[in-house]
């Protein structure tokens, strides 16, 4: 009887901490979420490197993103990383957009 | 400038990008380096009619009277002193073949600095005076001088001293690789980048005299005239190419490797447009 009950007690525990689990997975990041947008924001700051324009912000996002993630916190590291995404893109924006452009402030 | 930089620094990046492009405009080309040259001189000269065109090689210490008095009593026991000594040593140490600097440059290389960045039609490259020497090392079987500083610094700055009072002479050769290596620096100094979205000349064309955080903004005009430099910040001297990366990253760009085609280009046309402006190197900064 008594380990009946310590039976079903620790089966309830685990369950709550199972069904927990679920739910945080369901509304938080996992490190899949994490590669995919960690790898999707090292695409475009590759494409940004290609253009010789790089930016030192994309580079550190990048960087603790990865520390983020190595830490456990994947909330973390799926925003840093999008971060990272943006300001990558807004480098590429940059560099397409300065093609012509610069001729703007030229000295003539 | 102050409100630029703020505003730039909160981040709002994109927004200014977006009213960079709506403000672009597309003027013809045409690539005519000697009407550049006369331009961007006149351009400094009109901007700065009390600064005589040889001072603007002083850099920030053209832009203030104060700040001239500070050079003028530095230059009687210069910090730079101690890297000339050691340059001097350098170029006259022979190499483990028995060879020296001397054997790599023109007159020995003695009053040559005003020469470089030169355009090799052979590789279809410009060398500059930092390539130069590390070429020289190389090809006697010794190792290259790291880019940025020591060994290059000082062997950079006794080079200079020696080339002190002589007008920068770069010549683009009659071949179109030249002409384009020109067109690649003029576009990358013009061109913004890094999150701060500047570029060069936002700084150094547009904002000369002013001041950011503790520093007094250099013109563009006559810019490499005093490299290498030394500079308190730096609690020692830094060559062209630390100059060149370190203003990269103050944008918040990636630098790209010391010596890469574009800085090399940028150089020959910074000091093409600074032909006729003597050589003052090496420089000491606050
Ligand atoms: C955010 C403004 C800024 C931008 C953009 C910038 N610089 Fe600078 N630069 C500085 C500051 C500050 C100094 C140190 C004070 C001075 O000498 O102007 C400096 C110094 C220099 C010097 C040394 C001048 C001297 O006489 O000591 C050179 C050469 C130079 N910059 C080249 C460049 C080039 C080339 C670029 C573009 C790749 C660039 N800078 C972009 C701020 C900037």
């Amino acid at each position: 009887m008594r380990n009946s009950v310590i039976r079903i007690s620790v089966f309830c525990a685990m369950s709550v901490l199972l069904a927990s689990g679920a739910i945080s997975a369901w509304a938080a990041s996992t490190e899949a979420d994490y590669k995919a947008a960690y790898s999707a924001a090292e695409t475009a700051n590759n494409e940004a490197g290609k253009l010789r324009n790089q930016w030192t912000t994309t580079v550190s996002a990048l960087k603790d993103a990865k520390k983020a993630a190595e830490g456990g916190d994947f909330d973390k590291a799926v925003a840093l990383s999008k971060h990272a995404e943006a300001l990558a893109k807004a480098s590429i924006f940059q560099s397409t957009e300065q093609k012509d452009a610069w001729k703007a402030m030229e000295i003539k | 400038m102050r409100a630029t930089i703020r505003l730039a620094a909160t981040g709002v990046t994109l927004a200014m990008l977006l009213l960079g492009a709506a403000r672009a405009s597309h003027a013809a080309d045409s690539l005519n380096p000697p009407a550049d040259a006369k331009a961007f001189q006149k351009f400094f000269t009109d901007k700065f009619p009390k600064v005589k065109l040889e001072d603007f090689v002083n850099g920030p210490y053209s832009m203030d009277e104060g700040l001239y008095k500070q050079w003028k009593e530095k230059e009687e026991f210069p910090p730079y002193e101690f890297a000339l000594d050691a340059g001097r040593d350098l170029f006259a140490k022979p190499f483990k073949n028995g060879k020296s600097f001397a054997d790599c440059f023109p007159n020995k290389g003695i009053g040559i600095r005003q020469n470089y960045p030169y355009f090799d039609e052979k590789r279809g490259k410009v060398i500059t005076l930092e390539v130069a020497i590390n070429e020289c090392l190389e090809s006697n079987g010794e190792k290259p001088f790291s880019y940025t500083k020591d060994d290059m610094a000082s062997v950079t700055a006794y080079m200079a001293f020696t080339s002190r009072g002589k007008p920068f002479d770069i010549k683009i050769p009659n071949d179109p690789r030249a002409l384009a290596a020109y067109e690649n620096g003029k576009k990358y100094f013009y061109t913004r980048r890094g999150q701060l979205n500047f570029s060069c000349a936002t700084c150094h064309v547009q904002s000369p005299g002013d001041h950011i955080r503790a520093e007094v903004l250099a013109p563009a005009l006559g810019i490499l005239n005093a490299m290498p430099i030394y500079r308190s910040e730096w609690g020692g001297m830094g060559t062209i190419s630390r100059r060149f990366t370190s203003c990269n990253s103050q944008v918040r760009a990636v630098p790209l490797k010391p010596q890469d085609d574009e800085y090399r280009d940028l150089e020959y046309y910074l000091s093409y447009v600074s032909n006729g402006l003597p050589i003052s190197g090496p420089g000491a900064r606050p």
